[in-house]
């Protein structure tokens, strides 16, 4: 049967009946668009309100300096104070990028010979590969890279920076070592061996052998008990009291090995929490399918804690690559280090030279320490993704 | 927990040193191919790395100095930076063979820290920093005036101390770092910075408009800085010393880097051939060879070139010579002769 039109039932204009559905009206004005997003999140309770007028008042009186301290009133170029200094013709003057212009190798390869630095740089490219490589989910070969980033790195370029002189590489005292060269290696090491060495601790501290057991609980609980300027302090002055002149080793491999330890101890912690949250079931189901402890950390627990223990272990890397300018109290020069020494020299004395040294600095950690956050959350959404299912 | 492990280390240190500084020091040095010297990586004028990396100072070229005078090559150095608190106990436990950072010549370091001052390469003191406008020119004028000062330091003890003493009304305007300190002076907080002379000429230059302000001349504590070693190597404190007192005699003598090699070959002064090599053996009598003399003033120069280039007219510090002149022209400067 067909549906009856006006015209079979023969009734009256008057009556309407609709045959399509009303055209949907736009929200009203105040609802939508730009002045809709304003009122809903901006404005859209009286405590708001107040909020939003602070935080724009804040803006208003922060950011207009900033660009002008940053930019318009910056010097970019000249070679020395002079080219900083007010003068009548020119009363505000900004950052003092010709400071930073002047001192950039310094910053990036602090005293280490000039005609040897291509050294520093070729270390710098064989990272950035290596680490490209293991982080590029699509990259090929991830287990070569593996290798590459965990034996091929270290060993080639302690080879590259301290020098061989077997093979024509003059050797470099790792006293001259500098800025982002030492920031790079104190944190790369850091983060290369506090994971492994972590795992095995927090392992060793819920291990049921008393002695391992132990012994990690000692271990962790000594090195997380002293500060870490303790750690450095004892390895740099206190060692070469107690081992001869010919045996102490590098003051840099000291503050290297202080560092990789005080990370350890507190990766082993946010491990063992990792390791705590996981239930009980776990454990047993694969123990019932007959796997040995290895098999069953490897396979099914340690996947699974190490997930839910990335926020935390990559707060523990950025805490521990800020952490990296300490080793400045045992007199090695990292990058913050060589910005404070380039800030007093007297040749770039001028008003805003500290500032703009600051802010040199301020912008290469947060690079690094962003760029890490952002990985570290691209990571968790893939791994993630089973439990939003 | 900080104080402790360093009161330990100190301790240990004070045992251990016995035994490390019986070794012959300089022998050690040879032997190891280069030279130890704790230096203040971070002072203007006196141990800073430059834009190349290079370090410069005026310690930094005693150093230097020490080294040609050992090895004949003043690169031979190996600088390793200390802070004020860890620089004793590294001397003390041989991390570094000579502690040249500026430091002041105090009779218990001398004595129960184990330290032999070699010698005072600067003549440092408290001094005051203030706006020409002001039209003061002495300090004793300062009374009511509002000064601007480190919290803790002995910077502190002594301006109360200076206006007590001259019964001067003080008042002060505290800052818990110097970089706070002297930003106030330069927003018009204060009438006057205060700290040691050498840090006001550095302070100065950071300064909005650096030639509106002067140090006046009263210096109203004395700073003798010098290099150390430790105690128990009566060779090595001489080596040390004497390095010092070559480079006032060259200075003395008219002896430059640029007219050493002359002098060498045709000064007829018995005075320049003692100190060049050329009569004598006095260098083989310190241990080192006969021409150490030259050696220093060649590679390094003599004690007013190296103060000109890193502190007085050549850098942007401009600090006059001052007690730091030699005594045949007023300053404190002054070496026993070499024969």
């Amino acid at each position: 049967m067909s549906i009856a039109t006006q015209d079979d039932l023969n009734v009256p204009d008057a009556r309407y009946v609709r045959v399509a559905p009303v055209e949907a009206l736009p929200p009203p004005v105040a609802a939508r668009g730009v002045v809709g997003w304003v009122r809903a999140n901006l404005f859209s309770s009286p405590a708001n309100i107040f909020l939003t007028l602070l935080t724009a008042a804040l803006i208003i009186w922060i950011v207009p300096p900033v660009i002008e301290f940053v930019f318009t009133h910056a010097v970019w170029s000249g070679s020395d104070r002079e080219a900083c200094l007010p003068t009548a013709d020119r009363p505000e003057v900004g950052a003092c990028w010709a400071f930073v212009r002047d001192r950039f190798s310094y910053f990036i390869y602090g005293s280490y010979p000039i005609p040897e630095r291509w050294r520093v740089n070729i270390f710098f490219a064989m990272l950035a590969v290596g680490i490209v490589w293991m982080l590029r989910l699509e990259a090929p070969r991830r287990d070569l890279g593996a290798l590459y980033f965990f034996v091929i790195v270290p060993i080639v370029s302690y080879i590259l920076l301290t020098g061989w002189e077997a093979i024509g590489l003059r050797r470099v005292d790792t006293s001259l070592w500098g800025g982002v060269l030492v920031t790079i290696v104190v944190s790369w090491v850091g983060i290369v061996f506090s994971l492994p060495i972590g795992i095995l601790l927090a392992l060793g501290r819920r291990s049921t052998m008393p002695a391992v057991k132990l012994l990690s609980v000692i271990f962790i609980e000594f090195v997380r008990g002293v500060p870490l300027i303790t750690v450095l302090f004892m390895a740099s002055v206190m060692l070469p009291l107690f081992v001869p002149d010919a045996y102490s080793p590098d003051k840099l491999l000291r503050a290297l090995i202080g560092i990789a330890m005080f990370a350890s101890a507190y990766m082993a912690e946010v491990v063992r929490a990792g390791l705590q949250a996981m239930p009980k079931g776990q454990y047993e189901g694969a123990m019932a399918v007959g796997l040995g402890y290895w098999q069953m950390m490897y396979l099914i627990i340690l996947p699974q804690a190490l997930k839910i223990t990335i926020p935390n272990i990559v707060n523990t890397y950025i805490g521990l690559f800020k952490d990296t300018t300490l080793v400045v109290i045992v007199g090695i020069f990292d990058f913050l280090h060589t910005v404070e020494v380039s800030r007093i020299d007297p040749k770039w004395a001028a008003p805003t030279t500290s500032a703009t040294g600051y802010v040199f600095a301020a912008i290469f950690y947060f690079i690094f320490c962003f760029s890490m956050s952002r990985y570290a959350k691209s990571v968790e959404a893939r791994l993630g993704k089973a439990d939003r299912r | 927990m900080k104080r402790v492990i360093t009161t330990l280390a100190l301790a240990a240190a004070a045992v251990f040193a016995a035994s490390v500084a019986s070794a012959q020091t300089l022998n050690t040095v040879k032997s190891r191919g280069m030279l130890n010297c704790g230096a203040n990586g971070s002072l203007g004028g006196f141990g800073l790395p430059d834009a190349q990396g290079n370090w410069t100072g005026l310690d930094v070229d005693f150093c230097r100095a020490l080294a040609s005078a050992i090895f004949g090559d003043p690169t031979k150095v190996k600088f390793v930076a200390l802070t004020a608190k860890d620089r004793f106990t590294a001397l003390q436990s041989g991390d570094v063979d000579v502690l040249a950072r500026n430091t002041t010549w105090t009779s218990s370091r001398d004595t129960s820290l184990g330290l032999n001052f070699t010698g005072v390469n600067y003549y440092d003191g408290q001094g005051f920093l203030v706006r020409k406008a002001l039209k003061v020119n002495s300090a004793l004028e300062l009374s009511d005036a509002a000064v601007c000062v480190q919290q803790g330091t002995t910077t502190e003890l002594n301006l109360s101390d200076y206006f007590r003493a001259n019964k001067m009304k003080l008042k002060t305007v505290t800052f818990a770092t110097a970089d706070e300190a002297i930003k106030a002076y330069d927003s018009g907080r204060c009438d006057a910075f205060t700290t040691d002379a050498s840090g006001l000429y550095a302070e100065r230059l950071r300064l909005a408009k650096s030639d509106d302000h002067i140090v006046l001349p009263e210096i109203i504590s004395k700073e003798p800085l010098g290099p150390s070693v430790r105690h128990g190597d009566d060779q090595w404190f001489d080596i040390v010393k004497w390095v010092h007192f070559a480079m006032i005699i060259s200075e003395e003598l008219g002896v430059t880097q640029a007219n050493v090699d002359e002098a060498l070959k045709s000064t007829t002064n018995p005075d320049v051939k003692r100190l060049l090599g050329t009569e004598g053996n006095y260098g083989e009598q310190l241990g080192l060879t006969k021409d150490w003399g030259y050696r220093i003033i060649k590679h390094v120069g003599n004690y007013g070139e190296i103060f000109e280039k890193n502190v007085g007219q050549g850098s942007p510090l401009k600090i006059q010579r001052g007690l730091n002149a030699l005594w045949t022209k007023g300053g404190l400067q002054y070496a026993p002769p070499i024969r």
